[in-house]
């Protein structure tokens, strides 16, 4: 028995493994840097004046983040209300009807290839059909951008999760008679409704941190504005013009915002995944 | 005569049209229905289509002034000069695919590791919380990445990270041009490292998909003429899911490609051609993300054309990505 190969083929099983536990601390190490440097920064700058008073103008003392968590609010919100009829019904259409179709083929690649896009682009070509026609930048267009970002997101993870429910429970309703938009809406929609709920979070939690289409679209506003029609403050947009400023105040509201924002993004993909797993377990 | 012949009968048999008639009536009204339902699922599906023929088609509408001027050279002209009006997409180029080059030279190894330790050695119990945390390295916002990378990141890296490099790798005859220059903890080298740590939860999430999906009995098999677990990796897992894997480092140079945020805190934003890894530079995405606010006519032209070139990348390599893992999913299928 060769002992040296056997002794060279241990080490180079250890030295392998230990690699790998070393990449996956090393990978742990960097998420909890980021959290440790967001609470540091961010913690003391998260007082009540930052959800009551508006973004200070350049020079002054205070202010708050008020207009811009208002208006991410709005433009996410108004962004779920279109995304998600139109990505569950495009997801419906994919799993139930298209199926192995060539349309539905091509939908599907397309949809894949949207959904890792890069995000920027998508904020030009809302720049180039709405902000240069309308001639102003807008909540309605930032909207746009987002929903465009979101909504191949919902469509994957409706199609995938209309998937997974079991085709016997289709055959048993269709032989009862049912018809397909019956069979779709109330019986495998219906089974797969904690899945789809878990897209629409991921979906959610993908778009609050998105900064590169707001910058051409929906753009700032320094002031308090509920009209989408005009330049709306958005958090991520704010984050990156304060951030990178020579004022104080405003580098101290970056980091309050980006804690802010961080933490709803991984509390909106936590809640996904209890989600998920209390539908897997059940 | 006949009224009162047929009256008796009829009565039973009135109801018995009447509810295959209307029975029918439901039918047609159910198919009719389904014929909406499907046309109107058909349309919002189509509408991801439409969307991407118009966004291909703005883009180029909207560089169409800068691509007649400068015709494809555009691609290789090595000139950014906004006041004079002379633009070349070169040294965009460059940036975005150097950046994106050197972020997946770290990733694909980490995530390599990451996907080994989570499929091979991590105790069980361990690999939903340890596989939900490198997730959510992938849900962190872009621009926290950016600051991070800005304002923590840069300083140390310029302190300790650049010194270390170019009084090791800088010594070498071939890399000591790329590892020279001032050393101010932000360029393309700095926007790599930063991307390199986006990218990796994507890859890594790939990779550990495809090495989970390797049939049990292939493994044991291994394990039982005697393969460390180093060799089943190595021999049997890595040659089953290669495809797979290949889509997955495609995923992550895609994602990397197009980044915005992280890029445009930590590259430095000049339009220049430096030798060096450590001077700064500019990528696509972050040409856009400064300079579309203050460009004029001609200008935002260019600025659409790199988008287009972006596009175009991006959209090339993601189709490969998707056409690799399709392919490693069929082959998975006929094997088993």
């Amino acid at each position: 028995m060769d002992v040296n190969l056997y002794r060279r083929r241990r080490l180079t099983n250890q030295v392998g493994l230990t690699l790998s536990m070393i990449a996956m601390a090393l990978g742990l190490f960097v998420l909890l840097w980021i959290l440790f440097v967001l609470f540091k920064n961010g913690l003391q700058s998260i007082d009540w004046a930052m959800f009551t008073q508006s973004t200070p103008a350049p020079g002054s003392e205070g202010g708050g983040l008020a207009n811009a968590i208002v208006g991410s609010l709005m433009m996410v919100g108004f962004t779920a209300l279109v995304s998600t009829p139109i990505g569950i019904l495009a997801g419906v259409y994919l799993a139930e009807y298209g199926d192995q179709s060539k349309t539905a083929s091509v939908t599907r690649f397309m949809t894949d290839i949207m959904l890792s896009a890069p995000s920027i682009v998508l904020g030009l070509f809302v720049y180039a059909i709405w902000v240069a026609q309308a001639k102003h930048f807008s909540g309605w267009a930032g909207s746009m951008a987002l929903s465009l970002i979101a909504i191949p997101v919902v469509v994957r993870t409706t199609e995938n999760m209309l998937r997974l429910v079991p085709g016997s429970l289709r055959e048993a309703a269709f032989a009862l008679g049912a018809p397909r938009w019956k069979v779709a809406t109330m019986i495998t929609l219906r089974a797969a409704q904690t899945g789809v709920i878990t897209g629409l979070l991921l979906a959610l939690a993908r778009i609050s941190g998105e900064t590169a289409p707001l910058l051409f679209t929906a753009l700032n506003n320094q002031f308090f504005s509920l009209d989408m029609n005009a330049p709306m403050a958005n958090l991520p947009v704010v984050i990156f013009q304060f951030a990178m400023s020579p004022y104080d105040n405003w580098v101290r509201l970056a980091w309050g915002g980006a804690l802010l924002i961080t933490l709803t993004v991984l509390f909106l993909n936590i809640l996904a995944r209890v989600f998920f797993r209390d539908k897997v377990q059940s | 005569m006949a009224i009162t012949d047929t009256s008796p009968m009829s009565h039973p048999a009135e109801t018995q049209t009447l509810s295959a008639a209307a029975r029918l009536a439901v039918a047609r009204r159910q198919q009719l229905q389904d014929k909406f339902f499907h046309a109107l699922t058909l349309g919002f599906s189509l509408m991801v289509l439409v969307a991407l023929m118009g966004i291909l088609i703005s883009l180029v509408v909207n560089a169409w002034p800068a691509f007649q001027k400068f015709g494809v050279g555009f691609i290789w002209r090595v000139e950014w000069d906004i006041i004079n009006q002379e633009f070349g997409a070169a040294i965009a180029i460059f940036g975005t695919v150097a950046s994106a080059f050197i972020a997946l030279l770290i990733a694909v190894p980490l995530s390599f590791g990451i996907a080994v330790f989570l499929t091979e050695t991590c105790p069980v119990a361990l690999r939903r919380p340890l596989g939900t945390a490198i997730e959510l390295l992938a849900a962190v916002p872009s621009i926290i990445y950016g600051m991070f990378g800005l304002f923590v990141f840069a300083p140390l890296f310029a302190e300790y990270g650049q010194p270390a490099l170019q009084s090791t790798l800088g010594q070498m005859p071939i890399f000591s041009s790329l590892f020279g220059g001032a050393m101010n903890g932000i360029g393309i080298l700095a926007a790599g490292i930063i991307l390199a740590f986006m990218i990796l939860p994507f890859i890594a999430a790939v990779m550990r998909d495809v090495f989970e999906i390797v049939p049990p009995v292939l493994r044991e098999s291994a394990y039982g003429i005697g393969c460390t677990t180093w060799e089943v990796v190595r021999n049997i897992v890595l040659p089953y899911t290669q495809k797979g894997v290949i889509g997955g480092v495609m995923l992550g140079l895609g994602r990397a490609l197009g980044e915005t945020m992280a890029v445009t805190f930590v590259i430095g934003n000049s339009q220049r051609l430096g030798s060096s890894l450590f001077s700064p530079g500019t990528s696509i995405a972050s040409t856009l993300a400064n300079e579309f606010g203050e460009a004029d006519d001609f200008h935002l032209s260019t600025l659409f054309a790199l988008g287009f070139l972006l596009f175009v990348i991006t959209f090339v390599v993601l189709s490969l990505a998707k056409w690799m893992t399709v392919r490693s999913e069929k082959s998975k299928g006929a094997k088993t």
